[in-house]
């Protein structure tokens, strides 16, 4: 054990470099997926008739296996090719679900008396949403966000494999030299990552329940 | 004559394409009377309430409040004049009491300083001191305590007319009679004009200057409760005041 503590300690810069490409792959793709699933969600609130076809088909996407799917957007133009921004792509189509899924079922979830009383008094279909449905919902809303990053966190190992980086980079280095510790290395960081995101969110979610 | 505050000419209000709700009922409520709705659920009584702010819209005939036609008025504007209490108060759980209370003046753009001299007064009135409720989270009140707030928040932009929805139907019964005491007190107080549907006739004859007997979206009888009691319009309303009042009517 203490000498994979050292064989880290020794190659703590690259990990650590990693580790940020990894955080940055997972913070930016979430909070694009944050900034369409959240709108999107509310919109399907508005439009019952949408929302099945529309949650159906985010599921289904949901089941494509990652490594096809970033096999699928490498030849795409803009959204795809080799590196980054095909990673992130792929990494939003996976967090969208959560994020879709748990912002409409949180607004669904706002007792109905509360939203009729909101517009009962005089609020606006705006002022209902932004001072009364997403506050209520805010927890359920956050719940999908947090499953979001934490699956973008596995996933993202998976980005290396296009060229996209983040601690997947040592993982697959491993794999071809068939080196435990180099899988570890980037395995290691990636879990602790997944943990830590979890943690922290979880307690941001319990402190914001009404 | 001034206009009344409310008044339902001929309103007729049905849900896709079933019976109708409302089948041609009129009534009145002048202003600084209390007129009270009562009947069996599915009288229409609710929906005659939810006709006056605009959360339902009305088939046919006329809904006025002041003399103007609802369809006319913007219905958010509309909704900002007419206080509205509903069962179980409708507070927002993740407001203070306080919030709660200023949420209309806070819409209407009211400044920090007169909406806080606005909810001190009122949670005085309904007997929540501010310095020991205000703070509070509705699910910290008792449902006495949360109602209360309900009628304060209605309250709090002085509308001129209240709209009650059962307002006190989720109480005890011993709450439910310390609070229409109060409501009597207020009303001498405040001097609105308030529709009140209740599926309660005790609570009817105690709070209503006038009652209004509603079966299947018609009006059997409007009155005084003395004039319901002694002179009941038809067999319908004899058996739904013997039924309800064992008591009074010697049944």
């Amino acid at each position: 054990m203490s000498s994979l503590a050292g064989y880290f300690w020794v190659r703590r810069s690259e990990i650590l470099v990693l580790t940020g490409e990894h955080l940055l792959l997972v913070l930016l793709s979430t909070f694009i997926a944050v900034a369409i699933g959240v709108p999107l969600g509310v919109m399907l609130t508005r439009r019952p008739r949408l929302a099945r076809p529309v949650l159906g088909f985010a599921n289904v996407v949901q089941t494509i296996p990652s490594l096809a799917l970033f096999g699928f957007l490498i030849p795409l133009p803009a959204i795809g090719g080799i590196g980054a921004r095909t990673a992130i792509t792929a990494l939003v189509v996976y967090a969208l679900l959560p994020i879709l899924q748990n912002t409409h079922a949180g607004i669904l979830s706002v007792d109905p008396a509360i939203t009729e009383a909101a517009t009962g008094i005089g609020m606006t279909a705006q002022q209902r949403l932004r001072l009364v449905e997403l506050p209520l919902a805010l927890p359920v809303v956050l719940a999908g966000i947090r499953i979001a990053t934490v699956v973008s966190i596995g996933l993202a190992t998976i980005a290396a494999a296009i060229g996209a980086g983040g601690l997947g980079v040592l993982i697959y280095r491993g794999v071809a030299i068939v080196d435990h510790r180099l899988i570890l290395a980037g395995a290691v960081p990636a879990a602790l990552l997944a943990l830590g995101a979890d943690g922290v969110l979880g307690l941001i979610e319990r402190r914001l329940r009404p | 004559m001034a206009s009344p505050a409310v008044e339902f000419r001929n309103v007729r209000k049905s849900f896709s394409a079933g019976s109708p709700v409302l089948d041609g009922i009129s009534f009145t409520v002048q202003e600084g009377e209390t007129l009270a709705l009562v009947g069996p659920s599915g009288c229409g009584k609710t929906t005659a309430l939810k006709l006056v702010n605009r959360l339902l819209n009305h088939d046919s005939g006329d809904v006025l409040v002041f003399g103007r036609d609802v369809r006319g008025e913007n219905p958010i504007a509309l909704r900002r004049q007419l206080g509205y209490v509903i069962q179980e108060a409708g507070l927002f759980p993740h407001w203070s009491v306080r919030e709660n209370v200023e949420a209309v003046p806070r819409l209407l753009g009211w400044g920090e300083k007169a909406m806080r001299t606005r909810s001190n007064e009122l949670l005085d009135l309904v007997n929540l001191p501010a310095g020991e409720f205000g703070d509070r989270r509705p699910r910290e009140l008792s449902g006495g305590q949360r109602q209360r707030v309900g009628v304060a928040r209605a309250l709090a932009a002085d509308p001129p007319v209240l709209l009650m929805d059962e307002p006190f139907g989720a109480l005890d019964p011993i709450a439910r009679r310390s609070m229409q005491r109060e409501f009597a007190e207020w009303k001498r107080r405040l001097g609105k004009a308030v529709l009140l549907v209740t599926h309660d006739l005790r609570e009817a004859f105690r709070l209503g200057d006038h009652v209004a007997i509603l079966d299947r979206g018609r009006a059997r009888q409007i009155g005084t409760p003395r004039e319901i009691l002694e002179s009941p319009a038809d067999d319908f309303v004899r058996e739904f005041v013997s039924d309800e009042l064992p008591a009074e009517t010697g049944a």
